[in-house]
């Protein structure tokens, strides 16, 4: 299967160049991969935040692209939402309505009251498809795999057509190996933040995570294997920073410039940013049934997030397992504005850091904020607190 | 039931909603008193035919939280969870029943009892994060029913189609699963005559709810959508699967029919005939309707009635003879007929206008409701764009009195209404030249439209 290459600024370049490069790529709101995609024919899947099964739009042979929203002004969007609203659906709408990103199928999930109206939102402004894919909010049912595997079909179904080809058993195995190889990766990128934080920072990590949703899989495994050794080979010395865990950016993303601040007074060693490209946990059987491969791994071999009910991760516990696992000392807890999930979580995730007497610093971010100074202060505050205690 | 006068007929609906909600939160009190477990449900997709099988009293924390509103003391149990942690853009629901949980259950309409078990569907997302706070408080099951909802507008597969048939198999075994954790919380067997029963008395209240709906096409309209139906809706949730709330639809029924029959109006002159799109602003919610119906406007139809109701204004009917199937298969449809009134509403709205001749749309979005809002905006342009309707978009709250503006919502409705009258003004004047074989001169085509933003 072969593709044109969307990204190729990173061949062959030193480390920091690299870095640049993905960083400037990510805050391109003009999307240039997808547009250099269809330039060459290519379909494009857009779907929402948080989790994808992007394999089998992958298989298809189209992109998958991941609706996240993006720092632009929502001065077309804004006018088809009311007020009391988080900024991710309007931005997100505003790629679609002023053209930025123009895409063959969009799905959303029933992640939050918000999201879920997404597909109704733009069926009525946009003359490709637009659907819900709904991901099982009963993940405790012993049939829900195979109410997803039944619904993962329904998604091939509904791509094929779009894609103009079949989306067959063997391409589908194709495209687990692929994403198998992703995920594996993107879990070195993130041993690396936790072992030796101080060769990777918070927003380098950030930006070669997110890069895989601009761009096929195959290309973003071709970087992330270029990039893992030189960041071993990083001659950073360690300093004395506290580690912290990021918690709150599972579906709107803060701004860059906000993970640089946190990055400069803490090393974050582990995070549920982009938590969808990391959802499966352990490889995918690539034998037998692929589609129930896939709807298996989602159920019993994920991560949490605060929009996935499962009474086997109480998200609380799965915080302080975090915390633990990585071995951080405090915690940053964040919500998007006006993100109910996000904000409840917080009530929760509170209570319990209290309870076992971890310290933990709660704020809120929207995506298109310019000003982190106030917050830079409260969090040196917070970490001087901590060190000199 | 033998043929009774206005005296005793017109206004009963009303006045017996009233009693049975009083006696059904003496129940409530009750079972707390006596520290009876109790379900947890939520309006849409309640489940109360199967729950009250296992004896549960069955609490709508929904229901109790808007009663707050009603009783104009929300403010205290929304400070009270801001308080405690939970923030001011958090649906005013949730935060209610979290300060009446921390205070023990008391509550305005007396003591709520605790949770024994939690059973929800996805209808609203905010179900079930409502429902891992019960979780967290007080250690008992949870029960997340995920009910599949339409994939896209006007993508509704019926019995039969394998996307159909592989949601319902995923309804249906998320039943088998419930019954025996109902068991073990109830301490009673399951009985499959006692749910025949109950989903005999949801059959006759269902079938009694779409013909009330059905009756408010009458000139002029027989009961206010916004008002009268948000008793009726406390009664329809309330007592789902009762002989008491099948009696009381089917007693409704009469009354409307008798109102129809006699031309006897809900408002004395029905000047406007409305529909309306959200939820109602109950922190002064007398006063909200009066805004409308001192112009002589009345709400013919809601979409609040479709959703609030979990659907059943599609008079959805079990089939007896198999009624676990059933209950799974009228569970989805109702629940995906539920939450297309909240998302993909545009073309049932635009149905609405021409069967119930309305002359106007009012859409308030709140902040508390992300699931009923989000969308509304958009959709009212959708709709705008399908007929020739005169729309008003307001926004405030169903519970927090600090996003309430009464002042604002007055001058926004006011405009509506002006321009209403200046529309049927236009309408008589454009019949007139009609007649005359000429065209009135050239003025605005689409008004008016109001906009609070």
């Amino acid at each position: 299967m072969t593709s044109p290459e969307l990204f190729p600024a990173w061949r062959d370049r030193p480390l920091d160049d690299v870095l640049y490069q993905c960083r400037e790529l990510l805050e391109d709101t003009s999307f240039p991969t997808v547009q250099r995609w269809r330039d060459g024919g290519g379909k494009v899947v857009g779907h929402f935040q948080v989790y994808f099964p992007e394999e089998i739009a992958h298989a298809a042979g189209t992109l998958p692209f991941k609706v996240r929203g993006a720092p632009v002004e929502a001065t077309r969007a804004d006018s088809h939402f009311g007020s009391y609203l988080c900024s991710i659906l309007k931005t997100s709408l505003e790629l679609a309505l002023s053209g930025r990103v123009e895409l063959d199928l969009f799905v959303t999930h029933p992640i939050c009251d918000a999201a879920r109206n997404l597909a109704g939102v733009w069926g009525r402004n946009v003359t490709y498809p637009c659907q819900i894919l709904y991901l099982p909010q009963n993940p405790n049912s012993a049939h829900a795999a195979e109410y997803l595997r039944g619904e993962y079909d329904r998604l091939r179904r509904t791509i094929e057509p779009i894609a103009g080809r079949a989306v067959t058993d063997d391409a589908l195995r194709y495209s687990l190996d692929v994403y198998n190889e992703n995920r594996a990766l993107l879990r070195e990128l993130y041993a690396i933040r936790r072992d030796v934080p101080w060769l990777v920072a918070a927003d380098e990590a950030y930006v070669l995570a997110a890069i895989g949703g601009l761009i096929r899989r195959e290309e973003h495994n071709g970087l992330l294997r270029y990039v893992l050794p030189l960041l071993r080979e990083r001659r950073v010395k360690r300093q004395d920073r506290i580690r912290v865990v990021f918690e709150g950016g599972f579906c709107e993303q803060p701004p860059l410039d906000l993970i640089r601040a946190i990055g400069r007074s803490c090393y974050v060693v582990d995070d549920d940013l982009w938590i969808g490209l990391r959802w499966l946990l352990e490889d995918v059987a690539v034998d037998g049934d692929p589609l129930r491969a896939l709807a298996a791994a989602y159920i019993e071999r994920s991560s949490y997030s605060p929009v996935q009910h499962d009474l086997r991760k109480p998200k609380e516990a799965m915080l302080l397992r975090r915390i633990r696992d990585s071995g951080a000392q405090a915690a940053i807890i964040t919500a998007a504005k006006m993100c109910e999930p996000g904000l409840e979580e917080q009530v929760a995730y509170t209570k319990a850091l209290e309870r076992e007497n971890i310290p933990y610093f709660v704020s809120e971010f929207e995506e298109n904020m310019t000003s982190f100074d106030q917050l830079e202060i409260q969090l040196e505050t917070f970490v001087e607190n901590l060190l000199f205690d | 039931m033998g043929q009774r006068g206005p005296a005793s007929i017109v206004g009963r609906g009303n006045a017996d909603g009233g009693r049975l909600f009083r006696e059904w939160f003496d129940r409530l009190n009750q079972a707390a008193e006596a520290g009876k477990p109790s379900a947890y449900v939520f309006v849409m997709g309640s489940l109360a035919e199967l729950l009250g099988a296992f004896d549960f009293p069955i609490v709508f924390p929904e229901i109790n939280s808007l009663q707050t509103a009603v009783r104009r003391v929300a403010h205290e149990y929304l400070t009270e969870a801001e308080d405690y942690g939970y923030s001011p853009d958090i649906c005013g629901y949730v935060k209610a029943d979290v300060a009446v949980q921390l205070r023990g259950g008391q509550h305005p309409m007396g003591r709520i009892p605790k949770p024994g078990i939690a059973v929800y569907t996805n209808a609203c997302n905010t179900y079930i994060k409502w429902a891992e706070i019960w979780e967290r408080m007080y250690h008992v099951p949870t029960f997340t029913i995920d009910v599949p909802g339409s994939r896209a507008a006007g993508l509704k597969p019926g019995r039969g189609d394998r996307d159909f048939e592989n949601d319902r198999r995923y309804v249906a075994a998320q039943l088998e699963e419930l019954i025996p954790v109902c068991e073990r919380v109830s301490g009673v067997r399951f009985d499959i005559d006692r749910l025949r029963e109950h989903m005999a008395y949801a059959n006759a209240m269902s079938a009694a709810w779409r013909e009330v709906l059905a009756l408010n096409r009458s000139r002029p309209s027989v009961f206010s959508a916004l008002s009268d139906g948000t008793i009726y809706l406390g009664v329809s949730n309330g007592f789902r699967g009762t002989a008491a709330g099948a009696a009381y639809f089917q007693d409704l029924v009469q009354e409307m029919q008798y109102k129809a029959d006699h031309g006897i109006g809900t408002l004395t002159d029905e000047k406007y005939r409305l529909l309306f799109v959200g939820v109602p602003c109950y922190p002064i919610f007398r006063r909200f309707g009066e805004l409308f119906t001192e112009w002589g406007g009345t709400f013919v139809g809601s979409t609040y009635l479709w959703f609030a109701s979990g659907g059943s204004h599609l008079g959805f009917q079990y089939d007896l003879g198999r009624p676990l199937e059933s209950l799974a298969e009228g569970l989805l449809i109702n629940v995906r007929e539920a939450m297309d009134a909240m998302f993909f509403q545009t073309q049932a709205l635009a149905g609405m206008i021409d069967d119930f001749a309305a002359d106007g749309v009012v859409f308030h979005p709140i902040k508390s409701c992300r699931t009923v809002s989000t969308g509304l905006a958009d959709n009212r342009r959708a709709l705008m764009a399908a007929r020739d309707v005169a729309t008003l978009f307001i926004e405030s709250d169903l519970m927090d009195r600090r996003v309430v503006s009464e002042a604002q919502l007055k001058n926004r409705v006011d405009a509506f209404f002006e321009g209403l009258a200046s529309r049927k003004q236009q309408a008589v004047l454009g019949s007139r030249f009609s007649v005359l074989g000429d065209s009135p001169a050239p003025t605005q085509n689409r008004q008016p439209t109001t906009d609070n933003r």
